[in-house]
């Protein structure tokens, strides 16, 4: 019967210091699942984790660390270590983003898909990685959990967007260039936005007047000591067209009042920062919905598992009530052998009937007690009340 | 049979309005079963329609209850052009319900019923109702656009924290679709008051307070697109819309007192 283990670590668990030190490139992830037998490896910035479908759980779990310990020793006592349905709860939750450091990130499915791609994997991990790439889908489609941004500067672009809709074609002034600046720019960018001119310390005030009458978006990161754009320049310069602007500057760039101009919306670092909490307590709230469909996506996974465990007790069973038929029928060859061919045929299909509706019902309980985590038991039972494998013993 | 129908369609856009109250709360299953209340519910009106036509061996135009059975036909119409995307679900929260109770109402009014034999078979009937209707239809969802641009806008305005939990269409859609609609619009109620006036000519007949309220309905409307060309937009254009729409809702409710009577 085979396994899954899974042995990894995460932030939650290691620091960077030691994550960094644990990751793996794609190609070493390969190379190692391949060292591993059948094996996946799932390295990101946040976490690495292996799994392994083995017949000894207790030998696969401990080369997966070996393999982890080799890149740093110290890691043991920051891995965790799960099996079976633990492994692939904890396998659904990651690819679902619920595991991750911003719940509801999207990245991470893409992460797993290419793990799966490139790992050596059999019928278990197959089945374990597609099911987990499923529940992922599911919980993007029928939950809100990463539709609204978890950073300040895709917040700004999201704005912009509930301003101007298609970004294509939307001009960026750019004042100054943090760091966080820069990230919104280039969100903005990511979106179709286009940056038309980066103003420094350098730039004449008319040259930013001029630019600010064309610009629909405005993002400023100076450390100026007041404010580079006042409500009269922007009134002058806007001539009532919609306006957002971006100011991500302490102390600030942009003189409030310019919010209250007809067509100008202006949103301040505070401003960004409360709408970025609010989201990501939103995606906490859909995490609820989502923990639901990952646990009804497990719960099937471990059905389908279970029924491999008893397989082979119903296959087993079958075949020794078959057996018995034939035998019966041999027996009774002396009395059979003087009908002929259609009431041979009639007498077959009558006993093979009897035999196929006496072991329907077991075989339909043995599967629900297999989905309902006693299937090992219920096997055992079957083999000892059958005596089936007896032969071999 | 439009018994068979009626109960139906009201109940797929009762469906569809309690479904948008749903997806505002938790966006999802409650949204697409919404959406889907709207195809069918419409599809089911239209065969409503289609079977009072048949029976009534003509448009089912000849009472103001009938007339808004229509009518609602024709703004749920046009809802389903852009309004089963997802941004626009917001929208259906204030088209469904409104959709649903003037359904109700048409029923009320005996508008959903057949055997009447209808009078109001020819062409300058299906010309004048019809132009109106889908004109006023246009208004309608040109003020829900311009009502949820206002909403939208005032987010923005207020810095609302949760402006992104809940996106709304952006404010350049919502303006840009408001104005295509006025624009369909504003032609089609050009031509159905100039059929109805032609008719008013033609009998001697004398000009009542529909007739009037209509005109003023058009001048609002045809106002709004004097000033979106001279460079009026956002706030001040939905105002416009707004006042444009209450002078609809004078219009659609002096109908049976004056125009049929």
């Amino acid at each position: 019967m085979m396994r899954l283990v899974l042995v990894g670590t995460s932030h939650h668990h290691a620091p960077v210091e030691i994550r960094e030190r644990v990751a793996l490139d794609p190609a070493e992830g390969t190379a190692l699942a391949a060292r591993l037998g059948e094996a996946v490896c799932l390295s990101t910035c946040n976490r690495t984790e292996i799994y392994v479908a083995a017949e000894d759980a207790d030998d696969a779990e401990e080369q997966a660390v070996a393999a982890l310990a080799a890149l740093e020793p110290d890691i043991e006592q920051a891995l965790y270590r799960l099996r079976d349905q633990a492994a692939a709860l904890h396998l659904f939750r990651v690819a679902a983003g619920l595991d991750s450091l911003v719940p509801g990130e999207g990245e991470i499915l893409g992460q797993v898909r290419a793990a799966y791609e490139a790992g050596s994997t059999g019928a278990l991990l197959d089945r374990v990685f597609r099911h987990a790439l499923h529940a992922g889908r599911k919980v993007r489609s029928q939950t809100a959990i990463g539709e609204s941004p978890a950073s300040v500067s895709s917040a700004a672009a999201a704005l912009a967007e509930q301003v101007f809709g298609d970004l294509d074609g939307c001009d960026i002034l750019l004042i100054g260039a943090g760091k966080v600046s820069g990230q919104a720019a280039r969100n903005l960018r990511t979106r179709g936005a286009r940056i038309a001119f980066v103003a420094d310390s350098k730039t004449d005030r008319a040259q930013i007047e001029a630019e600010l009458a064309r610009a629909d978006v405005v993002v400023s990161s100076t450390s100026a000591p007041g404010y580079v754009l006042d409500a009269a320049t922007v009134e002058r310069a806007r001539h009532g067209r919609q306006l957002l602007l971006i100011d991500l500057a302490v102390p600030r760039d942009l003189d409030p009042a310019i919010h209250e101009l007809d067509g100008c919306y202006l949103y301040d670092i505070d401003d960004l920062e409360a709408i970025v909490t609010e989201t990501l307590a939103g995606r906490r709230s859909e995490a609820d919905r989502a923990e639901s469909i990952v646990s009804a996506e497990a719960d099937k996974f471990h059905e389908w598992q279970a029924s491999l465990e008893i397989v082979p007790a119903i296959a087993s069973l079958r075949a020794h009530a078959e057996e018995i038929r034939e035998q019966e029928l041999a027996k009774a060859e002396g009395v059979l052998g003087r009908l002929d061919a259609s009431q041979r045929r009639a007498v077959e299909s009558i006993t093979a009937q009897i035999v196929n509706k006496l072991l329907h019902l077991p075989t339909v309980r043995l599967k629900q007690a297999a989905a309902a985590a006693d299937g090992v038991i219920y096997a055992e039972a079957v083999r000892h009340l059958f005596g089936l494998g007896e032969e071999e013993r | 049979m439009a018994e068979l129908l009626f109960w139906p369609a009201l109940l797929l856009y009762g469906e569809a309005a309690v479904g948008y109250f749903g997806d505002a709360r938790h966006p999802g299953t409650a949204g697409r079963a919404a959406t889907w209340g709207v195809r069918l519910g419409w599809l089911v009106q239209t065969a409503l329609l289609a079977v009072q036509v048949v029976r009534d061996d003509g448009f089912p135009w000849e009472t103001w209850a009938a007339s808004l059975n229509l009518f609602v036909w024709l703004v749920v119409a046009a809802y389903l052009i852009w309004g089963c995307r997802r941004p626009y679900r917001l929208l259906g929260l204030v088209v469904m319900p409104l959709a649903a109770v003037l359904l109700l109402v048409a029923r009320a009014g005996g508008g959903t019923g057949v055997g009447a034999r209808s009078h109001y078979s020819n062409l300058f009937l299906v010309l004048h109702v019809g132009l109106v209707l889908a004109a006023f239809a246009g208004f309608t969802l040109a003020a829900a656009l311009s009502a949820l641009y206002l909403w939208q806008e005032r987010r923005l305005k207020t810095r609302a924290a949760t402006i992104l939990r809940r996106p709304a269409p952006s404010l350049a859609t919502l303006d840009r679709l408001a104005v295509r609609t006025v624009v369909v619009s504003v032609p089609a109620l050009t031509l159905g008051i100039a059929v109805g006036i032609g008719r008013l000519v033609a009998r001697g007949e004398r000009v009542d307070a529909v007739v009037v309220a209509t005109l003023a309905t058009w001048v609002v409307w045809a106002a709004y697109l004097v000033v979106r060309a001279r460079g009026w937009s956002g706030r001040r254009a939905s105002y416009v819309a707004l006042a444009g729409f209450a002078l609809v809702i004078v219009v659609r409710l002096a109908l049976p007192a004056t125009h049929f009577a």
